[in-house]
């Protein structure tokens, strides 16, 4: 006899891609018992850098990730400069970065705006499979999907402006950069060329995004703000002033209330206050606040986080965006996940905001682009990546060899504050149904695609399926089988 | 790469095309170099970028297909996506693509080539022939910067096909008896 107790398992069908899987554990009255998100993980990358001579790694780690080579790439050169005994780089340097960083930042949000997160909150949870997706979107507001695709086009043209290339950039190297940027490159940003608008449109679309997310936010504040939600502490960069920094900064960790755990952490330091904890079921490991330990140690990092640790945002319309939000949620820190949404489009503006600065910086066409020092053996580079803060810690003997690496990426950092919201949104919506329909199922995703995880590093040759979705029963089973 | 900048690309003595050719091609190779045969599209992209192509013939490559392609695609007669292939026909195929209809995504940042023609069709009013070039790989579930013999021999043949169909400007599909 067949148990009524039932597994639903959300999965691709291979592990070559990273990806994620989502099982669900029923009983036999259909209450959810358990719900994990497991997210399979290439920890082999690491070993890969083993060996490879130091200046080669900023170029190597894009490998990682074809979706944010540029965080990894940045991540890896900002350590490298320590390697190579460049504590400063030169303003030249240090803005071609920041461009490049911003671009980066613009162009990822838009994305998961526009192909992400736009089908589900233009369309609903529960709406048909064969509308709620980016063609759905770009039959029913062609002018939004225009939008999006042009401003992931223009963040990507800012990339390879300062980066060299879209694929396998160059741009950052041990202690400065390679190029600066031209007076044609700049003018290009500024005022547009070909279809592509210019930045005072890229800034006018931003707006108009965030006012999307925000309305939707504001319209729908009684249903979403218990969506997936939980209370969490919160780790992001800031600036000596508090500010929001996304490029370069020192740590700030703040409990669920926004009281400080640590502030003005050098990274450099990371070990002596976060901890990685391994556990049985997951190929991930577990970050944690090692004052606070274990079982309540656990953060959130990325566009909710940030917001939640600074002060204020030194660009005036996302800093008036700012000062706005926490008016509307009310609290010093906001623990709603489906805010992450509204967060990442006031980051998007920031963003935006800091291109069109930068382009009107003229040491962007500075001739001063590499410093050396004096050698040293390890550093750290740290990045607030589109996702969240990216930690890359290297250690490298006298031939210049990589002899250690560690890399704590923006998913791993939410891994726990993602299953807690898969667990949430699965008790309070798929406990107790009869039935386990799309929109339901879609219900877990949606709490998971508001964290933007990067599920889709390094591999997705074609025969790969993003999703398969199966009913198992204790046995193991299939008495439900959907393909998403 | 962009093919046609100046001096973008070294230049052979096989030149493939006559001064006279009209159409706009695009060629997208994508995937991801540092997973072994991942990175048969890149390769192919950056061994057809070696060729003598003429000004209407644009190679691009990418680790993989995004939004902003569809305007590229939409902006040509013929676009050619290049792709590794799990478990695809040896040692090739080449497919007309029709654009997706419905298709849905989890967390995937990337889009399917039918999403990417679907968006052209849909966003850029595309008028473009668009096709898969699905190139078989065998070695994916690592990291290293090689492609594995039979693969590379498999891209040589679609190399050879995909630059000989360019030369005509005839494009047809090649589908292999497929045993798998």
């Amino acid at each position: 006899m067949v148990s009524a107790k039932k597994t639903i398992h959300i999965e691709p069908v291979t592990r070559v891609e990273g990806h994620g899987k989502v099982s669900i554990q029923l009983d036999e009255n259909n209450q959810v018992t358990q719900a994990r998100l497991h997210i399979v993980e290439f920890r082999g990358f690491e070993r890969f850098i083993l060996g490879r001579p130091y200046w080669e790694v900023p170029v190597l780690v894009q490998r990682l990730c074809g979706i944010c080579p540029v965080s990894h790439h940045l991540a890896a050169a900002k350590a490298m400069d320590l390697i190579h005994g460049v504590e400063e780089l030169s303003p030249t340097a240090e803005k071609m970065r920041r461009l490049m960083h911003y671009g980066q930042h613009f162009q990822s949000h838009a994305l998961h705006f526009f192909h992400l997160c736009s089908p589900d909150l233009l369309f609903g949870f529960d709406a048909d499979v064969a509308i709620r997706n980016v063609i759905g979107v770009a039959r029913k507001f062609p002018d939004l999907a225009v939008q999006g695709v042009m401003m992931r086009k223009y963040g990507q043209e800012v990339i390879k402006r300062t980066a060299g290339k879209k694929i396998h950039g160059t741009g950052a190297i041990p202690g400065g950069i390679n190029k600066n940027l031209s007076t044609e490159e700049h003018d290009e940003l500024i005022n547009g060329f070909g279809d592509m608008p210019g930045i005072d449109q890229m800034l006018e679309w931003s707006r108009g995004a965030l006012k999307i997310a925000k309305d939707y936010t504001l319209d729908n504040l009684d249903s979403v703000a218990d969506f997936g939600s939980f209370d969490s502490n919160h780790l992001g960069f800031v600036k000596e002033d508090g500010a929001m920094d996304l490029y370069h900064g020192n740590l700030r960790a703040v409990d669920k209330d926004g009281n400080k755990i640590f502030d003005q952490i050098d990274y450099q330091t990371y070990t002596d206050y976060i901890q990685e904890e391994v556990r049985p079921w997951s190929y991930m490991k577990f970050p944690f606040i090692k004052s606070v330990g274990p079982k309540d140690g656990w953060y959130r990092v990325g566009p909710l986080a940030r917001i939640n640790v600074c002060d204020s945002i030194d660009t005036p319309e996302a800093d008036a965006e700012l000062k706005e939000f926490r008016k509307a949620t009310g609290t010093a820190c906001c623990n709603i996940t489906m805010a992450y949404h509204w967060t990442r489009m006031i980051e998007l503006l920031h963003s935006c905001e800091k291109i069109k600065q930068l382009l009107e910086d003229a040491d962007l066409q500075g001739e001063e682009l590499v410093r050396t020092g004096e050698r040293r053996g390890e550093a750290v580079g740290l990045i607030e990546a589109p996702r969240g803060t990216l930690f890359h810690h290297y250690e490298v003997d006298e031939n210049d060899q990589v002899t250690m690496a560690n890399l704590i990426v923006s998913t791993t950092h939410n891994n726990v504050p993602m299953n807690r919201a898969v667990q949430k949104v699965a008790a309070d919506h798929i406990s107790g149904q009869a039935e386990i329909t799309e929109g339901l199922l879609n219900h877990v995703e949606v709490a998971i695609r508001a964290y933007d995880p990067c599920l889709s590093c390094a591999t997705h040759a074609l025969g790969r399926m993003p999703l398969d979705v199966e009913l198992l029963d204790a046995s193991g089973q299939v008495v439900d089988h959907k393909r998403t | 790469m962009r093919h046609g900048a100046a001096g973008a690309t070294p230049r052979t003595s096989n030149r493939l095309l006559t001064t006279d050719y009209k159409m706009k091609v695009l060629i997208i190779g994508y995937g991801n170099p540092g997973r072994l045969d991942d990175g048969l599209g890149p390769t192919l992209a950056e061994r057809l970028a070696q060729c003598d192509l003429p000004d209407g013939v644009t190679v691009d490559s990418d680790y993989q297909l995004n939004v902003e392609d569809a305007q590229a695609i939409a902006a040509h007669d013929v676009a050619v996506l290049a792709d590794a292939t799990t478990n695809g026909p040896e040692p090739f195929s080449l497919t007309r693509l029709q654009p997706a209809a419905d298709t849905l995504s989890f967390s995937t940042h990337s889009v399917t080539p039918a999403e990417a023609l679907g968006l052209a069709v849909q966003l850029f009013g595309a008028d473009v022939k668009a096709w898969v070039l699905a190139i078989r790989g065998y070695e994916f579930n690592a990291f290293g910067e090689r492609l594995s013999e039979t693969a590379r021999a498999n891209l040589d043949q679609a190399l050879e096909a995909l630059t000989d169909m360019i030369r005509k400007g005839q494009f047809s599909e090649i589908r292999p008896h497929h045993e798998g």
